[in-house]
């Protein structure tokens, strides 16, 4: 005879305390309210170095651990000198860290155990655009392929209902496909 | 005046829970500012159908459909007249013509103002419906003159609309009606989709409602779910008043064109969002765990329908250019309780209840979008939603009367 304990999910998501800041949202919307910062400083060429440090939230002024510093540059084909990836590349940096973030925290709300979870990203884009050869051609991406390969303990469907909610919880998915509103000011 | 309880409403639910106070002997009176479910009759399009069979239009008291055709759809008139044969059957307190203006807390109960007399009363009962007002999104206001915007409570029929296209906004019930009927009146229609929920009319061989009832689907509580805030935001189930199924697939087999969430306007260009491969994902997923939900209950598989096609589809429309003349905004509709003078909502400005009872004692709500139960959305829900709140009611009456008591 053999016995079975509930297997214990530990994908290391506290979905308790991100449900507890949304319970309390109700009383105190305005905890809720997030500013997220980062500051570019030129280098030289089109490298730039930038760092995020502070943010606000949850009603005051946050700090990450450490300043966390990203080189901006551009590759030795743009006549470059490659000290950073590319600014779009950074775009699917964060796609690809938000959906995955989101992979994980839904399955653990799901009590999904997940062994492996990789994400590989492409987007199109038409020079076209940025170097002003064409009116028709759009600066940005053309189109965004997220492809995952996910090992875990769940059905293909389980694993495809993970991936779509995770799609319309995060918040650099939705920066991407729907407009965002951007003012550029000079002081 | 001075009555028991006060219900605001006599629609299906107000009339159930006259009913159930009735049954329970408690004094009450039925304040309805038309005649009974006068708003069946004024609001809705010419081709609305109920989306539950008729042998779903079960009241309190044994009352139900009682035509010939068990497993048709209600008119908007058949259930205006259905819940009007069943106000005189149960010889309601309504009185109709009558305004609620005011509900504010007093000494003992409510005081209520109408457009007549003033009430006093130990508890009220707000069913004053969930469809009072559109739902329409800010940017609404930005469409460039001359096309012409409507939302579904002033839509009757096609020829309501200007020949030319015709941007139906949101794919719920209403949208995906609407937009086929478009279609059919040979207009280009386009619908934007964001999240929805898709159903097939039926399914191995029975109305889809006829598996949602017997397998228990629609009695999962309320108080029982992962995500009620969510839940009771959905958009209605896809679905039509009629032996046919109707969603994204249907609509492009007839020339609709489905591109994403309207999300702005900008310079007179319409934006969409690019997310309607993940939506429709969404979509066909949550449909095959419902699927798969009966066939547990049934045992063995039914077929299951194509996955929702998705074309390459446009991230914008320059709304100046002529190409879309008009706008039908099927973006949602709420309830509206800005007379309701008591402090009962949330900084969002939305009624605190938990299954229809709120925390200011004596002052109840029904018929809202899964108030109790899943069942709660349809006219089927309002027995059982108000024989519990009929329950309760009387149980703060109890309370009371021991309390002065003593």
């Amino acid at each position: 005879m053999t016995t079975t304990a509930e297997a214990h999910v530990d994908n290391g998501v506290n979905v308790e305390a991100l449900l507890g800041v949304r319970d309390a949202l109700p009383e105190s919307p305005e905890i809720a309210q997030f500013q997220w910062r980062s500051t570019t400083s030129w280098v030289h060429g089109t490298h730039s170095r930038s760092d995020v440090e502070t943010f606000f939230g949850f009603g005051e002024e946050q700090q990450h651990h450490t300043t966390f510093s990203h080189d901006v540059d551009h590759p030795e084909q743009f006549a470059a000198q490659d000290k950073g990836i590319t600014p779009v590349e950074y775009v699917l940096v964060a796609l690809g860290g938000c959906l995955t973030a989101g992979v994980a925290a839904v399955a653990q709300q799901r009590q999904i155990q997940l062994r492996s979870v990789r994400a590989t990203l492409t987007a199109e884009m038409d020079l076209h655009g940025i170097l002003g050869a064409d009116p028709d051609a759009r600066n940005g991406f053309s189109g965004v392929n997220v492809s995952y390969q996910i090992d875990a303990d769940a059905t293909p469907e389980e694993i495809k209902a993970l991936v779509a909610q995770s799609q319309k919880r995060s918040a650099v998915y939705d920066i991407m496909t729907n407009p965002t509103s951007v003012t550029v000011d000079v002081t | 005046m001075q009555t028991t309880t006060v219900v605001v409403g006599a629609g299906h639910c107000g009339l159930a829970m006259s009913r159930c106070l009735a049954d329970r002997s408690i004094d009450h009176v039925v304040l309805e500012r038309g005649e009974v479910a006068s708003s069946w009759c004024t609001r809705w399009w010419d081709s609305l159908r109920l989306l539950t069979p008729n042998w779903m239009t079960r009241l309190p008291g044994g009352y139900a459909y009682r035509g010939d055709d068990p497993d048709g759809y209600l008119t908007a008139q058949g259930v205006a007249r259905l819940i009007d044969d069943y106000a005189r059957e149960s010889a309601a307190p309504v009185l109709t013509g009558t305004t609620v203006t005011a509900v504010h807390p007093a000494s003992e109960g409510y005081v209520v103002r109408t457009d007549q007399n003033t009430w006093q009363a130990r508890t009220v009962v707000l069913a004053s419906g969930a469809c009072a007002v559109p739902v329409v999104p800010a940017f609404a206001g930005q469409l460039p003159a001359g096309v012409i915007s409507v939302t579904p409570d002033q839509y009757r029929n096609p020829a309501a609309l200007p020949d030319g296209g015709v941007l139906v906004v949101g794919a719920s019930a209403t949208g995906v009606q609407i937009a086929e009927e478009l279609q059919r009146s040979g207009r280009q229609v386009t619908v934007a989709v964001g999240e929805h929920v898709r159903v097939p009319r039926r399914y191995r061989g029975r109305d889809i409602f006829w598996w949602l009832d017997a397998a228990g689907v629609i009695d999962e509580r309320a108080d029982e779910m992962d995500d009620l805030v969510r839940a009771r935001h959905l958009p209605s189930m896809q679905l039509v008043g009629a032996d046919r199924t109707v969603d994204l697939n249907s609509l492009q087999a007839l020339g609709v064109r489905v591109i994403g969430r309207f999300a702005g306007i900008r310079d007179g260009q319409a934006q969409f969002s690019g997310s309607l491969r993940n939506v429709c994902a969404l979509a066909d997923l949550k449909l095959a765990r419902l699927l798969d939900t009966i066939d547990a209950y049934a045992g063995g598989a039914g077929e299951r329908p194509a996955p929702t096609e998705v074309a390459e589809v446009p991230l914008g429309i320059d709304l100046r250019r002529g190409e879309i003349r008009s706008v039908v905004w099927a973006t949602g509709i709420k309830a509206n309780f800005s007379w309701v003078g008591v402090p009962v909502f949330d900084p969002r400005g939305r009624l605190r209840h938990e299954g229809g009872v709120t925390p200011w004692p004596g002052l109840y709500v029904i018929g809202l979008p899964l108030l109790r139960r899943r069942r709660s959305t349809f006219i089927d829900g309002a027995a059982a939603d108000a024989a519990d709140l009929a329950a309760h009611l009387a149980a703060h009456l109890d309370s009371l009367a021991s309390a002065s008591a003593s």
